[in-house]
């Protein structure tokens, strides 16, 4: 990337080189995930298949590998429909609002050591707020399209989100309270020294109250009252069709991908090997089993698998239970487990460190 | 008091969830049973009941005698014939249409028939193309007769003992 820089401001203005290079580490980062997305897709209805004893997908291209771009293609060209007495603008706007945050999380995602886009102090603090964000697109587009369905799925999703987001922020306080770090780069750094520095050991509760909650976050089976088939037929997105569906398409799977990204860099020391420096004189082991990304690549990967998992296995919750889970169950976890640590601090016990 | 502290200790492991993601881990790797259609197919009976067809002796010689036992115990009303009375004093069908939309495929006009001149053949793969091609005629169940009588004579002999 420096070598890049000095080439550019060899003949442009250091701003606009900079914009440049800017610009491209966005592209290497946002067309890689949106491949991701696709082939998400793709992985959902072979395991979830391969779970009911079926095959899944297999008829386009070799195996089946190019269904993703078929469904890509299909969705693209079909018509967008606008239902009569929708609002317009905020029935347009809405999938891109729903889009925008999922996508925007990403820069200050680490993928390696110092592989980041932005290496903001207050990384974690970032990505709540602008995950947060959204539901702004799923309410919207709930109203907007002048349903009933739709709005009561947004409506759903609204009080499903609010209530998971403190049990979630709650979690990562423990994250915060074991690392001393906003900084996502350095709350990795933290958890070195192999699989027992990594934080799911002090804080499994914490971890697993994170990854549920990061399943309701996503709207996700178990928790994916949003769209219940049988009483709302769809959710939210009832009456969108073609791009403006895929673009919530895309969301949704861009949100799982970052939850499982998040679970890997909080809880299970994200490109770091989980042998430590066991292997770093041996020449070629030391290479596959020594820190990098695909350390990342294959704990993420193994998060999004187990969210298909819980997909085929887990019937759906009722929408009062969802709430009785959030807010009498995992909020209190939290609460306990975090003073928990407090203590621990406190008095220097701190056998994580 | 015990009881709520197993309950207690199981939900917190989520005990049952594990199990639950067990069972479908399981069936990841069990065999699947899908049969990959065009390529694969399910054995099929000898008994199989698909499109019509009639049949001829083998001189050549139509055996349908017109006698209706197949219109009359047709449950959906889908055969429809008329008959007249040949120059050499037999009696044939002069018109012989089936509506494939109307028709169940029961069986029963198979079974009615004193000659087995209607017969339900193995096959199930044809469409139509336009609105009317549903009813077929007397000729088209002929050609279709003919074009597959070595194995609709095959499948009737293996089927004939248990009949």
């Amino acid at each position: 990337m420096d070598t890049l820089t000095t080439f550019l401001n060899s003949f442009l203005p250091e701003g606009l080189s900079a914009f440049i290079v800017i610009m491209l580490k966005i592209v290497a980062i946002l067309l890689p995930l949106i491949l991701a997305v696709a082939y998400t897709t793709f992985a959902e209805r072979k395991v979830i298949g391969y779970m009911q004893s079926r095959m899944g997908p297999n008829r386009v291209g070799p195996k089946g590998w190019l269904q993703p771009i078929a469904d890509t293609v299909k969705l693209m060209f079909k018509e967008i429909i606008t239902p009569t007495k929708a609002s317009k603008i905020v029935f347009f706007i809405a999938p891109m609002l729903a889009l925008a945050p999922a996508l925007a999380v990403w820069s200050v995602i680490p993928f390696w050591d110092g592989g980041v886009l932005a290496n903001v102090n207050a990384g974690l603090l970032l990505i709540l707020a602008v995950n947060s964000l959204d539901v702004f697109g799923i309410i919207l587009a709930g109203w907007a399209s002048n349903s009933k369905y739709a709005i009561l799925s947004s409506l759903r999703v609204g009080a499903q989100v609010v209530s998971y987001e403190i049990a979630m922020g709650f979690a990562l306080v423990g994250v915060l309270m074991v690392s001393g770090s906003l900084n996502l780069t350095e709350i990795v750094q933290a958890q070195g020294g192999g699989m027992f520095g990594w934080n799911v050991f002090p804080l499994c509760g914490l971890f697993v109250v994170f990854f549920i909650s990061g399943v309701a976050e996503t709207n996700r089976a178990p928790f994916d009252v949003a769209e219940g088939e049988s009483e709302i037929v769809a959710g939210f997105h009832v009456e969108y069709s073609g791009m403006a569906f895929a673009l919530f398409f895309l969301a949704e799977y861009a949100s799982m991908i970052l939850i499982s990204t998040l679970t890997a860099l909080l809880f299970f020391g994200g490109w770091l090997s989980p042998f430590g420096n066991l292997v770093a004189d041996i020449p070629v082991l030391s290479f596959i089993l020594g820190d990098g990304f695909h350390w990342l690549l294959l704990k993420t990967m193994f998060f999004l698998f187990c969210y298909l998992w819980f997909r085929a296995t887990f019937p759906r919750y009722r929408y009062d239970q969802i709430m009785r889970l959030g807010w009498k169950i995992l909020i209190p976890v939290t609460l306990v487990w975090i003073f928990g640590i407090g203590i621990a601090i406190a008095y220097g016990w701190q056998p994580w460190l | 008091m015990f009881r709520s502290m197993t309950h207690f200790v199981k939900s917190f492991t989520l005990f049952e969830l594990f199990k639950g993601l067990g069972i479908t881990g399981k069936y990841l790797f069990k065999r699947k049973v899908t049969i990959q259609y065009p390529e694969q197919k399910t054995p099929m009976s000898p008994r199989f009941r698909g499109h019509h067809a009639l049949r001829r002796y083998p001189n050549g010689q139509e055996r349908c005698i017109a006698c209706k036992l197949c219109e009359a115990v047709c449950p959906a009303l889908a055969i429809d014939i008329e008959m007249e009375e040949r120059p050499d004093g037999t009696r044939r069908t002069t018109k012989y249409d089936i509506d494939f939309f109307k028709c169940i495929y029961c069986g029963f006009c198979e079974e009615a028939c004193p000659v087995d001149a209607i017969v339900e053949t193995h096959i199930f793969e044809y469409h139509f193309e336009e609105r009317g091609k549903n009813v077929i005629t007397k000729e088209e169940l002929l050609a279709f007769g003919d074009k597959h009588e070595a194995e609709i004579a095959k499948r009737k002999a293996a089927d004939a003992p248990y009949k």
